[in-house]
């Protein structure tokens, strides 16, 4: 009777029989995947390749032997530095205005309205569907000619094609940390916008903003349309437009120097973080 | 309007007494997101230096009730009042109110000690003084050594003390904690419960604490606030809360209840054939069908081959054993000593008896259709 009435209601209490011990799991054979090492080689030598044939081209002389030749000239080709220059200014006028307009908005919009975020998404990705050259084309026949006779008439349309990069960076980088909280017991603990901002919130989306300055950088060190279409001879434009060399050696070694230099912008800027940490590391004593 | 602490006066090494807490009154609080109302005209009044905690089921508004007084909710109507100030149009970084969160809430960026001392920081205390309050909080939470330490090189428990005292180190009106113990494991949970109100009691702070664990509840809080749908069930203290309920909801959520149909007689009820005083006040209250709320502790059983009941469920919790009665179609929990847990096997028929003195009983649940006379 009692044994009938606790299958019916499901007694909890359990017998305790000796288990036997489980069985120590089978080593398993550590299996080298070759597919793997076909795919990299594959996507390695997409990439390489042409960019071993451009550093190839650039380090030839006429007669095709090595020379450091085309590099040496570079700098004195007529227009080089002055395309240099505008297009870092421009460069860092654009990181500048982009990161005035996209921080703060990201930090709005991940704080006070969530919901406002696919939106934003989808508004940011339209400068990837637009054509430059319709952006441009829309500028120069609307904006008075005050402005189109500055060069950093630009860098405005520059913030709008890199907002996609950047708008991604910063929502990757808010949405890694508890936004709300944090600035939450900041303000708790008696900070204002500006410090929590400033102290908190900024110092922890760190790679994010770097993330958004390379790539923003690197945008605008390679484009070319609108600075073409506008008439400011940046490095893409003198490029193109360079007639000093009818064989193209000089172009390409300007090509070559200017992934080379973004390169090189990439790697400082990670290395200028991760030193940045370890000096505050070891400033407060942390191992 | 208050105005922020321009120096901490006093030394949180030292204890306090009662009358440095801050009193804090929530008058009549309404609070809706959307057509839900998370604070439907909420009001309580917390004493100086008590230690107050919110208990309620999840979207009950305890966690709304603790933003709305930190400055982080705006109220639709009601005011916040500490010490005879309304605080309602307030800002948060004005209120000097202490938060500890139920996420690691630490800043990443910054070490233990400069965790610490953020608040001091914005108070525009020298470097020295900083550093120094930083140091004996974090000594007086035994995280000396791990002041230089960063948030993720720290464990979770650690990370919460670090939090506790970096809300301290602003000497805080009121200390507020949303559910700071319910992302640790069991262990460091009791740990720093005891750690919260040894510091709470000596440093006599107002304290207003959310949670839903009625264990933390019971065993930390002067007085519980227990709250459903926006309002007050019933504030008392934890021991008057578990013995008088005020109303079936929270006879039902706080500590365990067993809801069994009972048949009236005059102005008593009949429960398991026998009749039972109900609790003063209850019985008007309850017209038509109604069901008695039975602690375990309420409940007595002896062994008996013709009684209704048997026992279906067996749980040795220590000092007790709970066992679970089947009488007729209702599940009732018994405790019983666990000395005597031998003499209840499952599936033993046993004879339920009342032994409180008077029984709380409501209204007759919906789902609940067995009929009292099968229960005699």
């Amino acid at each position: 009777m009692a044994s009938l009435s606790g299958a019916r209601y499901g007694f909890e209490e359990a017998a305790l029989e000796d288990q036997p011990a489980p069985a120590e799991p089978p080593k398993k054979r550590r299996r080298i995947r070759w597919w793997r090492f076909v795919v990299l080689f594959l996507a390695g030598a997409y990439f390489f390749i042409p960019l071993y044939a451009g550093i190839k081209f650039s380090l030839e002389n006429i007669a095709g032997h090595f020379s450091f030749q085309t590099i040496q000239e570079l700098p004195s080709s007529p227009g080089f530095t002055g395309a240099l220059a505008l297009s870092l200014k421009l460069a860092l006028v654009t990181v500048i205005l982009s990161s005035l307009l996209m921080v703060p908005t990201a930090i709005y919009v991940h704080l006070k309205l969530p919901r406002m975020r696919r939106l934003l998404e989808f508004v940011t990705v339209l400068p990837i569907v637009i054509p430059p050259i319709v952006l441009i084309a829309g500028v120069l026949s609307v904006y008075p000619l005050w402005a189109k006779s500055s060069p950093y008439l630009l860098s405005f349309m520059y913030v709008i094609l890199a907002m996609p990069f950047v708008y991604r960076s910063l929502d990757a980088g808010l949405s890694a940390i508890d936004l709300k909280t944090l600035t939450e017991a900041s303000r708790s603990l008696g900070g204002n916008w500006i410090k929590t901002m400033w102290r908190i919130v900024l110092p922890n989306i760190r790679p994010a903003l770097l993330s958004a300055t390379v790539l923003t950088m690197a945008l605008v060190l390679g484009e070319f349309t609108m600075a073409s279409l506008d008439l400011w001879t940046t490095i893409p434009v003198w490029i193109v437009n360079f007639q000093g060399a009818a064989n193209g050696h000089i172009q390409v070694a300007a090509s070559m120097l200017g992934l080379v230099g973004t390169w090189i912008l990439l790697v400082l800027v990670v290395s200028l973080d991760r030193s940045q940490s370890r000096y505050t590391r070891r400033k407060t004593g942390t191992q | 309007m208050t105005q922020m602490k321009e120096t901490p006066k006093t030394n949180l090494s030292t204890p306090r007494t009662p009358d440095t807490g801050a009193s804090v009154s929530l008058q009549n609080l309404v609070r809706s997101f959307g057509k839900v109302r998370a604070l439907d005209g909420l009001s309580l009044d917390i004493a100086p230096g008590e230690f107050m905690a919110l208990l309620g089921p999840s979207g009950c508004g305890k966690t709304t009730a603790l933003r709305v007084l930190a400055g982080f909710e705006l109220l639709d109507s009601g005011r916040v009042v500490v010490d005879g100030v309304e605080l309602s149009n307030v800002s948060a970084r004005k209120r000097d109110m202490g938060m500890v969160f139920q996420s690691y809430s630490l800043f990443p960026n910054m070490n233990a000690l400069n965790n610490v001392a953020f608040g001091l920081r914005m108070r525009r205390q020298s470097s020295q003084v900083r550093r120094q309050k930083a140091g004996e909080l974090l000594e007086m939470v035994g995280l000396s050594d791990q002041a230089t330490k960063y948030p993720h090189q720290m464990s979770g428990g650690q990370q919460q003390r670090v939090a506790l005292v970096r809300a301290l180190a602003i000497e805080p009106r009121v200390l507020l904690l949303d559910e700071p113990l319910s992302a640790l494991d069991a262990m460091v949970r009791t740990e720093l419960r005891d750690q919260i109100r040894s510091l709470q009691q000596r440093l006599a702070i107002t304290t207003v604490f959310v949670t839903h664990d009625q264990e933390e509840v019971l065993s930390m809080a002067d007085r519980v606030c227990v709250m459903s749908r926006g309002h007050v069930e019933q504030v008392a203290t934890p021991s008057e809360l578990y013995a008088r309920p005020a109303t079936a909801f929270v006879a039902q959520f706080v500590g365990i209840s067993s809801r069994v149909p009972v048949e009236r007689s005059g102005s008593d009820v009949i429960i398991f054939g026998q009749r039972c005083v109900v609790r003063s006040g209850d019985a008007n209250a309850v017209m038509g069908s109604a069901d008695a709320l039975l602690r375990p502790e309420d409940i007595a059983i002896e062994v008996d081959p013709e009684g209704k009941g048997f026992v279906t469920r067996k749980s040795f919790l220590g000092a007790v054993t709970r066992l679970v009665v089947q009488v007729g179609e209702i599940p009732v929990r018994v405790d019983i000593r666990s000395d005597r847990a031998g003499e209840f096997d499952l599936g033993t028929h046993v004879r339920p008896s009342i032994v409180a003195r008077d029984v709380l009983v409501a209204a007759r649940k919906e789902s609940l259709t067995v009929d009292a006379t099968a229960l005699k």
